[in-house]
């Protein structure tokens, strides 16, 4: 919980990683850049004085994260969302089960997302009902361009990813998180092209997808899907460092978002270990659209208390606080931005 | 860095970014030496998209080779996981597919139209908001043309995606166009610049993103960055 000015904030951070990229564990070059990639986000969008050692970031420890998420960055759940990455990482990046045994220590504090490939076909789908027995998912995150074996990606509108979504209805699996990234096959379309989570909310309307980073690079894209699809959720993950790095932009993006997907169906997310929660959830509690820009709506403490935490209660049944119950009003029907239809 | 060489490559742009490889600070050498022109490139990150790797790779060589003087050039991207693919099928003239034998269905003409009729739509919008600034309404804009665009940014960046897209260039032909030509109907303009804001923001945003992954990849490429006249985060 954070407070400042009379006003509380439950937070849930949406998107947490506990993951070894250490040298031990990089199965080849890529590995090692992958996770060099990683670092030069968090040196490119993090304040100075919250930059780790390099050393430190490829593998950190359990109380490094229980410290930065709860002991100061006034999370009170955090959802754990894999990375498996088997072809680059020996033991894999940032598995269920890596998260799962840090859950179980720690009772209370983390949601456990599994994951699913449908590549792995008729085996995988065993394997996702025993992920799901062990766990007790509620949510999975998808990684559509990760690499395997010769195959340098899939769509959430292939047939098989269909056959995925089915099982995850059947197994009460509702929150679809969506990553999109760089993959080289097929290499002549966008990668990061959002049409594919169209067509899968489009035919599952009973599960909630939530795009990974607001869909950026696809900002655009992604807002012209999100006002068709009331399935569509936006996680802020990636989005929100910009709020230090360049407030103005920040400012920018959270004015689209409210807009064409609205305040109640955007979720906070650090990203951790990318950046660290506690200089987030202060700076986005204390920002404000800037006056010239006229165009956006104010960030208001209701809206930020939606953002913060209580959009990602409701999507995961977790319990608020009952100073902050009264504020959970429900959802409205979903609806569509003027101008949307153009 | 020879200068039209360096006025060549300043032609070749990011398509998704719609900057200048040149101004974003992508181009790490380009010499000339009897002849044979020796360019190389270098991106924000080892996993940027290959797709549009290959492009700015194969523009950069269309471009050189197109100056007077130029008889051969050797375009060498750096840093990159499918580096040596593109940098052979470029040098061989091999086209999309064959850099990437099984891995690639089709060239990279669609792809490239996609992210031309995105630039255009944002360099549409900025034009229309210095008209709007100018005194022209919501309702006065369907009726405006290229002359009514004053010198500067604005119709330059406007006048080069048109060019790209096939679009009339002059002075005479309405302003406000969707990416097939056809004028904008009055009721449509209002959400279509709504839309059209995103559109600039997320490409402006990308912009800022890849602008920083360079300079934290590469520390002294701030020095090679040069950044664009209009302000992209709207008036400070």
């Amino acid at each position: 919980m954070y407070r400042k000015d009379g006003e509380s904030y439950f937070v849930v951070d949406g998107h947490v990683h506990f993951w070894d990229g250490s040298p031990a564990n990089q199965a080849n070059v890529h590995g090692a850049q992958f996770i060099d990639c990683f670092y030069d986000y968090h040196k490119n969008l993090s304040p100075a004085e919250w930059l780790w050692p390099k050393e430190k970031f490829y593998k950190y420890t359990e109380a490094d994260l229980l410290h930065d998420l709860f002991e100061t960055g006034y999370v009170d759940k955090a959802i754990f969302q894999p990375t498996y990455l088997t072809d680059f990482y020996t033991n894999g990046f940032n598995t269920t089960e890596q998260d799962g045994a840090v859950a179980e220590n720690n009772p209370g504090k983390f949601i456990v997302n599994g994951s699913f490939d449908p590549r792995d076909a008729e085996s995988g789908l065993r394997a996702l009902e025993a992920l799901r027995k062990r766990w007790n998912l509620q949510g999975v995150k998808l990684y559509t361009a990760e690499w395997k074996g010769s195959s340098r990606g899939w769509k959430l509108s292939d047939p098989w990813a269909f056959r995925y979504l089915e099982k995850a209805r059947e197994l009460g699996i509702k929150n679809i998180h969506v990553h999109k990234g760089p993959t080289i096959r097929p290499l002549d379309r966008d990668a990061f092209d959002v049409a594919d989570v169209d067509v899968a909310a489009t035919e599952f309307t009973d599960l909630n997808f939530i795009v990974e980073h607001v869909g950026l690079p696809r900002l655009e894209d992604f807002c012209w899907i999100g006002t068709q699809e009331p399935n569509v959720y936006g996680g802020l993950a990636v989005a929100m460092p910009f709020i230090h790095t360049r407030p103005r932009y920040f400012a920018q993006v959270i004015g689209e978002l409210l807009y064409w997907i609205g305040e109640d169906k955007l979720l906070f997310a650090s990203d951790y270990a990318i950046w660290q929660p506690k200089w987030l959830v202060e700076k986005f509690v204390d920002f404000t659209i800037p006056e010239d820009m006229t165009e956006y709506p104010a960030l208001t403490p209701d809206v930020k208390r939606k953002i913060l935490g209580l959009n990602a209660a409701a999507l995961y049944d977790i319990e608020v606080p009952a100073e902050l119950r009264a504020r959970v009003v429900a959802q409205p029907e979903a609806e569509v931005a003027v101008g949307a239809s153009t | 860095m020879p200068r039209a060489v360096s006025a060549a490559l300043g032609t070749v742009l990011d398509p998704e970014l719609d900057e200048s490889i040149v101004e974003l600070g992508f181009v790490t050498e380009a010499s000339v030496v009897d002849g044979a022109a020796s360019i190389r490139l270098r991106l924000p990150t080892y996993f940027c998209a290959p797709n549009f790797a290959y492009l700015m790779v194969a523009d950069a060589y269309d471009a050189v080779t197109s100056v007077p003087g130029v008889r051969s050039a050797s375009v060498v991207l750096e840093d990159h996981f499918a580096a040596t693919e593109i940098n052979a099928g470029v040098a061989a003239g091999a086209g999309f597919v064959d850099s990437f034998p099984g891995e690639a269905a089709a060239e990279l003409s669609q792809l490239r139209e996609n992210f031309q009729r995105k630039a255009h739509t944002a360099c549409l919008e900025r034009a229309c908001q210095r008209l709007l600034a100018d005194g022209w309404t919501v309702d006065t804009l369907p009726g405006a043309h290229l002359r009514d665009l004053p010198v500067g940014d604005e119709r330059s960046s406007l006048l080069r995606r048109r060019a790209d897209l096939g679009l009339p260039l002059d002075e005479d032909a309405t302003l406000l166009v969707d990416d097939g030509g056809e004028p904008v109907p009055s009721d449509q303009v209002a959400p279509r610049l709504r839309f059209a804001r995103t559109v600039r923001v997320s490409i402006d945003g990308n912009a800022h993103f890849c602008r920083g992954l360079l300079t934290t990849r590469y520390p002294h490429a701030a020095a090679d960055q040069q950044h664009r006249l209009r302000g992209s985060e709207g008036t400070a």
